[in-house]
């Protein structure tokens, strides 16, 4: 009996001591990001950092505004072209494709998971960005494909979890609507996707992450120019891509501003994630 | 008892009377079948016994199978107008089968094969009627309440919204009309913009029920609709189905034998995919013809 109660109690320990890994992670890097970065930013200044629009190390004139907006229009650019395909695709997979079709697409679905995003990034240079060159003014490195391949990055993080919100809506809601006379479309777009609403919000969340905290493929196709783009086709840098260049040769006051670009990230994850929890807890509710 | 029955009966006619308006406006946008029906109700409201028995759905000769089981043997049943048809019999006889069959949802079900007839007024409602028309005409209740994740008022409007009614105020009357067709106005009236699903399990079959109704169907079938309710919600949906059907032709499955004896006109009863005896309901309970049906009414074997 005692032996019994003193395994439990050691399984307990054990089951705690790994959930408390993660936590412990997640606190490690605040407290490094923040004591790193944040004496930095009270030494350039915290307006001047964010809203500054230059970033000229050798001066040691470090405004990160330029690629916040980089950033922000890169994942809105993978947004607007992810989101839709993804979504689609999801019900497609859900509840058109027939068992031979789905047994093709979902392991392509979940391979394009697995590609590491180096060879994202080659694929963008070697195929998107000359084909942009060829049909935009400027070099074909640019906001352009660089939303194009996170486009096409962020899909299967939201056609796994959105399909999986699709599936898990219950039969009955189904069964319920064609009992009124709605065709399957009709059925599944009015009746399926709301009820799946918060799955596939989920799923857009974690594709947003994906966007804004991806790095390598976004470097190899996006120019990186640290100004503000005018156009689609003008190149951009994102705060990502502004950390992994310069960390290399980066000292002093340089190195803290790049660290500091990293709190900024950090920021931005955690608001959005606060932002569709926020949405989702809402649309549960109603 | 009637007393009770007929006071509360009031209300309902009264909302015919006041709904007519709204009849003769939402007609154009609606299907021919309601003019005869509206003429219908009015002459049925008076005399309900003595008027002439049409047959508003017929099963001839149906056999189903789910691959190789056969799951329904040379059914033939003729549901009346304006009547509560109830369907009796242990559980796997193959009634709520029948049921599914009359609005095709067992079409989903893969492996499904029907032979013989059913009709709808007379025509055959597998050949010659839409599948998604035949949904709409002949609706359905099911055993587990199951409004959608959305509000009231979305919930009753989805159907007439799917046969094309749009203009907002054609669809608050087709919401308010159903919500009290189904009883449950007073309930729901100031909740109509709050999600179905916090709804009571009592109201949320109602809810389904209005919701139904919302399409302007000709046949309401019930299946098991009370099974998954308190007896007082049951109460209040047996009370509703006996003023339902002025207007429409209810068929109902039901485990609950006092509930085929308080609702039902006409009987079947089912035993292994087969229909052993139909008749009026009082007949089926006090002076079955077959051994079997004696024992199952008499609560020998269930």
């Amino acid at each position: 009996m005692a032996n019994h109660a003193l395994k439990e109690g050691f399984a307990r320990i054990l089951f705690l001591a790994a959930a408390g890994v993660s936590i412990l992670a997640v606190a490690l890097i605040c407290v490094f990001l923040f004591a790193n970065g944040v004496p930095a930013i009270a030494q350039i200044g915290l307006p001047d950092f964010i809203f500054g629009t230059t970033w000229r190390p050798a001066n040691d004139v470090y405004g990160i505004f330029p690629m916040i907006v980089g950033s922000i229009y890169v994942t809105a650019g993978a947004i607007v072209v992810g989101v839709p395909v993804g979504l689609l695709c999801a019900i497609f997979l859900s509840r058109f494709a027939s068992k031979g079709i789905a047994r093709i697409l979902k392991p392509g679905v979940e391979l394009l998971a697995g590609i590491p995003s180096v060879v994202y990034g080659f694929f963008g240079l070697i195929v998107m960005v000359p084909f942009i060159r060829a049909h935009t003014p400027g070099n074909g490195l640019s906001l352009l494909a660089a939303s194009i391949l996170l486009g096409i990055m962020i899909l299967p993080t939201i056609i796994t979890v959105a399909q999986s919100a699709l599936d898990a809506v219950p039969q009955k809601y189904y069964e319920g609507a064609l009992a009124l006379g709605a065709n399957h479309e009709r059925a599944t777009f009015r009746i399926l996707v709301p009820a799946a609403t918060s799955g596939i919000m989920a799923g857009i969340v974690l594709g947003v992450g994906r966007a804004i905290g991806e790095t390598m493929a976004v470097i190899m196709v996006a120019g990186n120019q640290p100004v503000i783009p005018e156009s689609l086709f003008g190149g951009v840098r994102t705060m990502t891509a502004n950390i992994v260049i310069e960390m290399g040769y980066a000292a002093d006051l340089h190195r803290g501003a790049l660290i500091a670009t990293g709190v900024v990230l950090f920021v931005f994850v955690l608001l959005i994630t606060m932002i569709f929890n926020a949405m989702k807890k809402r649309s549960e509710a109603r | 008892m009637t007393n009770a029955t007929l006071t509360k009966a009031a209300p309902t006619t009264e909302s015919l009377t006041t709904a007519s308006p709204m009849k003769a406006k939402a007609k154009e946008i609606d299907y021919k079948p309601d003019v005869k029906k509206s003429a219908r109700a009015s002459s049925s409201l008076g005399a309900d016994s003595n008027k002439p028995v049409t047959v508003k759905m017929g099963v001839y000769d149906l056999d189903l199978y789910y691959k190789d089981f056969q799951a329904l043997n040379k059914i033939n049943l003729e549901f009346p107008e304006n009547q509560v048809t109830a369907l009796i019999g242990p559980s796997g006889c193959g009634k709520s089968t029948l049921l599914k069959s009359l609005n095709r949802m067992n079409d989903l079900i893969e492996g499904c094969r029907i032979e013989g007839e059913i009709t709808l007024d007379g025509a055959d409602a597998r050949k010659t009627i839409d599948v998604n028309s035949l949904r709409r005409r002949v609706g359905m209740v099911f055993q587990q309440p199951n409004p959608f994740p959305m509000s009231v008022y979305d919930n009753i409007a989805f159907g007439p919204r799917t046969h094309g009614i749009k203009s907002r105020s054609d669809l608050d009357e087709v919401v308010e009309r159903s919500l009290r067709d189904a009883a449950i106005w007073d309930e729901l009236k100031d909740r109509l913009k709050k999600n179905a699903l916090g709804l009571s399990g009592g109201q949320q079959q109602r809810l389904c029920i209005a919701r139904a109704l919302a399409v302007r169907p000709e046949v309401l079938l019930m299946d098991e609709a009370t099974s998954a309710l308190d007896p007082i919600s049951t109460a209040k949906i047996e009370e509703l189905v006996g003023e339902l059907k002025t207007r429409y032709t209810v068929i109902m499955v039901t485990h609950n034998m006092l509930q085929a004896l308080r609702v039902s006109d006409k009987t079947a009863f089912f035993l292994l995919g087969e229909m052993v005896e139909t008749g009026v309901t009082d007949d089926i309970f006090t002076n079955p013809q077959d051994s079997r049906t004696a024992d199952y009414v008499a609560g020998r074997f269930g």
